[in-house]
């Protein structure tokens, strides 16, 4: 027998001989974050060669407001933290709460997201004002990206468990986790940003 | 929580279309990957050697008489972008890796089979879109590095779809590099140790390591580079206050390590072929497996020695020549591994070795031009002249390329179960040979006497060894038709290969030819030594 040519056969091949081995979909999605991480540090690292050589003329300086951004990295930290609380609720299958804990976070991240548009619109300066300004709207915007993409993928998952109430369990955690993680990670880049565009 | 070795590999297998309708439509099976990525990608290179061709042939004459200087920037991008994105990358990586890792590791499949078959699948179409961004209005040319600002001030629509194509590029990639070390990581056969891998899942974990650390910072440059020229922003752009230079660092980031993505590959695939033909196994793996490692840790850190004339401080001039320096010591240990497990074996001449020999010479040749590079007075010298040209071609063509088709003729048995001929394979050898060296290594000389690269027209003094390397280049565009028709007759009536035609010793080889859909019969098996497969076998003979 050269090639299989039965789903019987596949069928019974498989459980006679595929080994099994730890679940490494976690691993995949570390690395992914890892190639994401390089993305945003190529960014930063952009904005801060453009710091240390490409003064920007005096006139052309902002002091950038700090409540909103402040109230924002509140906001995600928060979340991280009611994400954590849902995985937990799902862990011991109390599958609405959990969904009552993903629905805030999601609706944390549309806070922030919303808090950022409205700093977008009180800035002094547009996108191509000037070179601060680029880079100040590619990295915040970039971020905010990511964000929109996790709420989305929170929201993905909350529905997932409201329906015929199987996808997401306490045997089944893979997809809150991945997101809990990716939403973490999002996290602590704005941490790092807020601290290289605001504080620096 | 454990799940089975494959677990999105289905029973509707077998509602796959079967014959060679399979290798046309999407399928998880690595193997059927494996083979659609080195077609397209061979498809790809015949564009691009075309369009080298026109190169050479405008070149032969001194003024721009076979195309229009414009024209002639198109195509010179065009080709270089080809033959890096869409040939080699995705050849020594996407081909050679996912039709071999998963036998080496020992799993039925890679670890993310679905994930595997979207990142070959994101290839064809960008590449179509690259090549037909050549016919809208103002295609792209400003080279494969793209600068600024002349990719902001040069007409702006081709360069776009450029950028959109090589972004999805880089994503198949950026997949690509994440599958592999998953599966080198995690998905291998239980009690099968790291250093007990053959040398190609060493240099594929390095490659990938590279592909996702730097892959993404070209990503991210080349979106800020299209809001230049989108949206007027001037992160790029000097009249708006931009930094030329912080693009060059932050391209020369992903592409120094892009040279390594292109021939730690190769390394790899030179390691498994020249101990099979030499009768002789690997000379030092572990000294191979750290030299892997070394270089991808230097090959991170040397980025600006492609930039000394680009106004760099002498602090950075100073450390970026002694640390480019240092990777010549793991690539010599390379070296002089390779030549040891030649040294004294019993060398059968065939194709396969052949080119990998021809290889060992191009690249040392390559590898020493390069160390006299990354001397600040000497690349002053010869910085944007026709001696980088040859440096490059000498490491991408007669080192990546010469394994490729040395690849392609030590796996074809095991990929078709059918042997090639072996009078027209060293044909193909010779020509190539001859070939490559009359095009590229004139182009030495022309560059220390000062003919700048990327130009159509040039001093009538440099006509004659001009003519030399387009003769050279007409060599090795008439080397494809021998091995084409090989290829042609050799699927059809070729000799039958059997399971292990060359006795070599590592995995693939145990199964038959082609092997099954599930890579064994039964379970994978099992070794303590990196090239043990089969050794009963062997040491029968
Ligand atoms: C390992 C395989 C290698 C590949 C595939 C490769 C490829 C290339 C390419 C494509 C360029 C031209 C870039 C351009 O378009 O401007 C280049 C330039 C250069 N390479 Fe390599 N290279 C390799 C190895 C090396 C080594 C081993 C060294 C030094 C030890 C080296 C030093 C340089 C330098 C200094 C330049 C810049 C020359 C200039 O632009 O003035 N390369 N290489
Ligand atoms: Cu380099």
């Amino acid at each position: 027998m050269t090639t299989l040519d039965s789903s019987k056969e596949i069928q019974k091949n498989n459980s006679e001989v595929n080994e099994t081995h730890e679940d490494f979909r976690m691993f995949g999605l570390v690395t992914f974050l890892i190639a994401d991480g390089m993305t945003f540090a190529g960014f930063f690292a952009a904005y801060l060669t453009y710091k240390a050589v490409n003064p920007l003329p005096d006139g052309a300086i902002y002091e950038l407001e700090l409540p909103i951004p402040t109230l924002n990295t509140i906001l995600l930290l928060v979340s991280s933290a009611t994400f954590h609380k849902a995985g937990k609720a799902l862990l011991k299958d109390k599958n609405s709460d959990s969904q009552k804990w993903l629905f805030i976070t999601a609706s944390l991240g549309i806070i922030f997201l919303i808090c950022q548009l409205f700093e977008y619109f009180h800035l002094p300066f547009g996108l191509t004002d000037n070179l601060f300004a680029s880079t100040f709207y590619a990295l915040t915007g970039f971020h905010g990206l990511h964000v929109t993409l996790g709420t989305l993928m929170i929201l993905i998952i909350a529905w997932q468990s409201r329906i015929n109430g199987g996808r997401l369990t306490s045997q089944n955690m893979f997809p809150l986790e991945a997101v809990e993680l990716y939403w973490h990670f999002v996290d602590g880049i704005w941490v790092i940003l807020f601290i290289i565009l605001y504080l620096l | 929580m454990t799940i089975s070795i494959d677990p999105q590999k289905t029973n509707n297998e077998s509602l796959q279309p079967k014959g060679w309708l399979r290798y046309f439509s999407f399928s998880l099976d690595h193997k059927v990957i494996g083979i659609q990525y080195l077609v397209c990608g061979f498809l790809f290179y015949l564009i691009g050697g075309t369009l080298a061709s026109a190169i050479r042939i405008e070149l032969a004459s001194p003024m721009s008489d076979f195309m229009p200087r414009d024209v002639y920037n198109q195509v010179l991008t065009l080709h270089g972008t080809i033959m890096i994105f869409l040939w080699i990358v995705p050849v020594v990586n996407g081909a050679f890796g996912n039709y071999l890792i998963p036998f080496y590791v020992g799993a039925r499949d890679m670890a993310f089979p679905r994930l595997n078959a979207v990142a070959f699948w994101l290839i064809p179409p960008s590449g179509l879109m690259l090549v037909a961004s050549y016919f809208v209005e103002g295609a792209a040319q400003a080279g494969w590095t793209a600068y600024p600002p002349l990719s902001i001030t040069t007409p702006q629509s081709g360069q776009i779809i450029w950028i959109l194509s090589v972004l999805l590029l880089g994503g198949s990639s950026i997949f690509g590099g994440i599958n592999f070390i998953a599966t080198i990581i995690k998905l291998r056969r239980p009690g099968l140790k790291l250093m007990q891998l053959p040398m190609y899942c060493w240099a594929m974990l390095g490659t990938s390591l590279l592909v996702v650390l730097s892959t993404p910072v070209l990503a991210g440059t080349l979106i800020l580079l299209s809001f230049d020229i989108i949206a007027n922003t001037g992160f790029f752009n000097p009249v708006l206050g931009g930094n030329v230079v912080v693009y060059q660092h932050l391209f020369w980031f992903y592409s120094h390590p892009a040279v390594y993505i292109m021939v730690l590959p190769a390394f790899g695939l030179v390691s498994e072929i020249l101990p099979v033909h030499a009768r002789k196994p690997l000379f030092g793996y572990t000294t191979m497996v750290f030299s892997i490692m070394g270089i991808v840790v230097l090959g991170l850190v040397v980025w600006a020695h492609h930039m000394f004339t680009s106004g760099t401080p002498p602090w950075m001039r100073l450390f970026f020549t002694i640390a480019t320096a240092f990777i010549a010591v793991p690539t010599g240990i390379k070296f002089f591994n390779w030549v040891a497990t030649l040294w004294g074996g019993k060398i059968s001449i065939n194709s396969a070795i052949l080119f990998s020999c021809g290889f060992i010479i191009n690249f040392v040749f390559g590898g020493i031009t390069g160390v006299a590079l990354a001397q600040v007075p000497f690349d002053i010298h010869v910085h944007d002249t026709y001696f980088v040209v040859a440096h490059f071609h000498y490491i991408v063509y007669g080192g990546t390329v010469f394994i490729i088709f040395s690849s392609i003729y030590h796996w074809f048995p095991k990929v078709t179960g059918k042997m090639l001929n072996e009078k027209l394979g060293i044909l193909h050898f010779i020509i190539t040979f001859i070939g490559f060296n009359l095009c590229f290594a004139p182009q030495h000389w022309l560059g220390l006497n000062g003919m700048p690269r990327r130009v159509a027209e040039y001093d009538p003094q440099f006509q004659f060894v001009n003519q030399i390397s387009s003769l050279g280049a007409l060599l090795m565009a008439i080397s494809t038709i021998p091995f084409l028709i090989n290829v042609i007759i050799s699927v059809r009536n070729g000799k039958d290969a059997g399971d292990n035609p060359w006795n070599a010793l590592t995995p693939e080889w145990l199964t038959s030819s082609p092997p099954p859909v599930e890579n064994w019969e039964g379970e994978a098996p099992l070794v303590e030594e990196p090239y043990g497969y089969g050794k009963e076998i062997y040491e029968q003979k």
